[in-house]
């Protein structure tokens, strides 16, 4: 029973959907008051409407319902409960309906924050939501029913693949849909400004908050895979420039130039048609990366041969979205008032210098992933490209834009001079000169070291930018604390942020340098890693609720002294014949010191273990600082200003409108 | 600054920022390419001993033996497309599903002597999942259709015929 009302909450949800897309935009036009309403109360229903349906799935994923296909194939009796949840979202059809369910909370959330928006733009807004919702809402049911039966129905399910049991990919999903889908916010509001025929200062203010939550959201969602993919798949790095992984970079890249650029639209009037085109742009590259990379049809012609239904239709919609999109800002943009020209030393110059640098950079990493299935599909020749070639384009890229990050925030806008900037800068370049010296005795790679210099350089700015603002230390105390309470919350979390940046510089350049050997040991024998020494002290069986493991103790040591004991292990799952590798790591903030039990090899009676050793030094900056960006972007998000004090928009509406 | 030296330094530093990707990505793309090869291929023209490669085939069965130097593991195995095998020597740890008779891809260095110094191994972690170049290159030395089930057994590929393959391997349990 449950399972047909998640199906028709999901088919009343459609419904609802494509009135949505259509009733207000009819209402918009015609300035019709009743039909423009209609738009936040159809949000909220097919809101209320998915939350029912996805919370069916849920349940009957709980109660064991395996006449449900999608249960039956992703879970079983003897998975813990959590991972019953979470298996909800693990796979093609749950995702679908969980990014759906996001994309109306979306929707909800524009019906009840953007109250002050105008009547016109907000339903213009929650229309184009609606539209985008439908299309995947009928993608779901028709080609990806999570809800669909199977007869007759087995005993017990086929199980989830064990290496995504694991409490940190269980809520990586949900957050980086999120940051996904949150882009689409930012995206209705570029298509709605396309068909008013106007953008100025007003919609800028009232798109960068969403783009902000979404890019929160991103962020926090990379650093979370990333790190899964570091504790989890025990291969010791955090990165693999895999597809998938791509695709959420490269969304991520064009949304910081958004947040970036959405500023000088809300300030100066100016980089309208172009933040626009960001919004599309990065909607876009967040739809094209959840489909066509996470459905595989990029990757592997089979996956597409193998429902060419789902490829089809999924093809023909993004290219209605994007291409749909792209069409309206050809014709619309050019009628769309263009913003001043401004010198290069000022903040808007700096910003523009900013989008310029991450949009070559996104450039860069979008050629290096496309151009591996194209020329596969073009020309029939099998090529890769990996870690070298994203590292030898993005790094002397991401250079500049560290440096030119550092002088963004301390530069007024307009009209600026160097001399008083470089004046307060003076000690943090100090420093920044400092550690490039210290990092050229430390560091072999050349690019590693200037990548500590400009993320010293960053974090070191963001502070003076602060102490600077307060004029701390250059009077009271309780004068400075005065300052920093008045201080607009926003300064603060852009500060965060861009210190956040360079935490993770830091830490990815100390990664740079980290160092591993893989050893063959009997029980009770030691090995020399990085100054440590690391001994095998024993090894045992175990047992878990639904696999059995090896674990193994190592002791290292550090002239004599224990730093610590890890307990890597080798987990059998016997329902899926698989086994996973569980890593140890311990951590000082300063460096990771990571362990993996590897194949037992040798007779019974004196067998030896292979064991890889790692030693990863500022490993744990890198999330530290995702979490410090995504919290700097949540703070500056709770700034007054952006709650109260409606913008208003300019005097000329009515007679543009009019018109 | 007049409003047209203004516009020049806009379209300037977008053709920078474009340009010097373009210049970066060109440049990495002229030594930092992949190519993929299948045993057969790197019989037939070895290449340069500083080219990394990937090498992708079925391990043989009955190929994997080990050795232990100054206190590293070394594995060897034999990787096969169907006509030739390569003898592929890695430093490390295998991955959890490296299996014989499954496939897997190499990636490395071939010696001067022929043989293949891997520095990475990859075996996905789902044992249904086939390289796509594998099956590619299995598909055409007309060993195995991926449309029919799963692969055959490594160890019985240098005596099948084609005709082997045009009928339907037998469903396993898990091949569903």
């Amino acid at each position: 029973m449950n399972p047909e009302l998640g199906n028709f909450a999901l088919a009343l949800a459609c419904c609802m959907a494509a009135g949505q897309a259509i009733l207000p935009l009819i209402g918009a036009n015609r300035r019709d008051a009743r039909l423009m309403a209609l738009a936040p109360a159809l949000a909220v229903g097919q809101m209320i409407a998915l939350i029912t349906s996805f919370a069916c799935l849920i349940h009957a994923a709980i109660t064991n319902d395996f006449s449900v296909q999608n249960v039956a194939a992703n879970s079983a009796v003897s998975k813990p409960l959590l991972y019953k949840i979470t298996g909800v979202w693990g796979n093609h059809e749950g995702s679908v309906l969980l990014w759906a369910m996001i994309l109306s909370i979306c929707g909800g959330a524009v019906a009840l924050f953007g109250r002050n928006l105008p009547s016109a733009l907000q339903a213009r807004v929650i229309a184009v939501l609606g539209g985008v919702a439908a299309g995947f809402e009928l993608f779901c049911l028709t080609t990806s029913n999570p809800f669909a039966r199977v007869w007759p129905a087995p005993l017990d399910g086929q199980g989830m693949n064990p290496l995504l049991q694991d409490p940190g990919l269980a809520f990586h999903p949900p957050i980086l849909y999120t940051g996904y889908v949150g882009f689409a916010v930012p995206f209705a509001f570029a298509i709605a400004a396309l068909i008013e025929g106007r953008v100025d200062a007003a919609w800028g203010r009232w798109v960068r908050p969403w783009a902000v939550a979404a890019w929160c959201f991103l962020t926090c969602g990379i650093a979370m895979g990333s790190w899964w993919s570091y504790y989890v798949l025990g291969w010791g790095g955090y990165w693999f420039w895999d597809p998938v992984e791509n695709a959420s970079l490269i969304p991520w890249l064009t949304g910081t130039a958004l947040v970036h650029s959405a500023i000088v639209v809300e300030k100066r009037e100016a980089l309208k048609i172009w933040t626009v085109l960001l919004a599309i742009g990065t909607f876009s590259f967040s739809l094209s990366g959840t489909f066509l990379v996470r459905s595989g049809i990029l990757n592997s012609v089979h996956a597409f041969a193998n429902d060419p239904a789902r490829g089809v239709f999924i093809l023909g919609l993004l290219a209605l979205v994007i291409g749909g999109s792209l069409l309206l800002f050809a014709i619309r943009a050019p009628q769309l008032t263009t913003g001043g020209l401004f010198s290069p030393v000022s903040r808007e110059g700096l910003l523009v210098l900013n989008n310029i640098l991450l949009c070559s950079i996104c450039a860069v990493v979008l050629t290096g992933t496309m151009y591996p299935p194209f020329m596969s599909l073009l020309f029939g020749k099998t090529i890769s490209v990996g870690k070298p070639f994203f590292d030898a384009t993005t790094i002397p890229l991401a250079i500049p834009l560290m440096v030119f990050m550092g002088f963004g925030p301390m530069v007024p806008w307009k009209r600026a001079q160097m001399w008083p900037v470089l004046r307060r800068l003076w000690w943090a370049a100090c420093v920044a000169l400092l550690a490039l010296i210290v990092a050229t005795f430390r560091m072999r790679d050349i690019l590693a070291v200037l990548a500590t210099a400009t993320a010293v350089w960053v974090i070191c700015s963001s502070i003076t930018d602060i102490t600077e603002r307060l004029r701390l230390f250059r009077q009271p105390l309780a004068q400075s604390w005065q300052r920093a309470r008045s201080l607009p919350r926003a300064v603060f979390g852009a500060a965060l942020a861009h210190a956040g940046v360079g935490i993770v510089v830091l830490g990815i350049a100390g990664m740079s340098q980290a160092a591993h050997r893989i050893v063959e040991v009997h029980v009770g024998e030691s090995e020399m890693l990085a100054g440590d020494s690391w001994t095998l002290t024993d090894v045992h069986p175990a047992q878990g609720p639904n696999y059995s493991a090896l674990v193994a103790t190592i002791e290292v040591r550090h002239n004599g002294r224990l730093i610590t004991t890890l307990h890597p292990s080798k987990r059998t799952f016997a329902s899926q014949h698989q086994t996973t590798t569980e890593v140890a790591i311990h951590t000082n903030l300063m460096a990771d010191i990571y362990g993996v039990l590897g194949d037992r090899h040798g007779d019974d009676a004196n067998p030896t273990y292979v064991l890889r050793l790692h030693y990863n030094p500022l490993a744990p900056w890198m999330w530290l600082g995702g979490l410090i960006m995504a919290f700097g972007g949540a703070l500056s998000l709770s700034d007054r200003r952006v709650r109260v004090g409606a913008p208003r928009r300019a005097k000329t509406v009515d007679v543009v409108v009019a018109q | 600054m007049t409003r047209k030296s203004r516009r020049l330094w806009l379209v300037v530093a977008c053709m920078i920022g474009l340009g010097s990707a373009a210049a970066l990505t060109l440049n990495a793309f002229s030594s930092n390419i992949v190519f993929f090869m299948a045993p057969s291929q790197v019989h037939a023209k070895p290449p340069p001993a500083d080219r990394t490669i990937r090498l992708g085939g079925m391990v043989v069965a009955g190929s994997v033996h080990r050795e232990t130097v100054k206190d590293s593991p070394v594995n060897l195995f034999d990787v096969t497309d169907g006509q030739a095998a390569v003898t592929v020597r890695y430093e490390g740890i295998l991955p959890d599903l490296f299996r014989e008779g499954q496939s897997v891809v190499a990636v490395g260095t071939v010696n001067p002597d022929g043989t293949f110094r891997a520095s990475e191994v990859l075996a996905k972690h789902d044992e249904t999942y086939m390289p796509k170049e594998v099956a590619e290159e299995l598909r055409r030395s007309g060993k195995w259709d991926p449309r029919f089930g799963k692969a055959p057994d490594a160890a019985s590929w240098n005596t099948m015929t084609a005709a082997d393959t045009k009928k339907p391997a037998t469903q396993t349990p898990d091949g569903n």
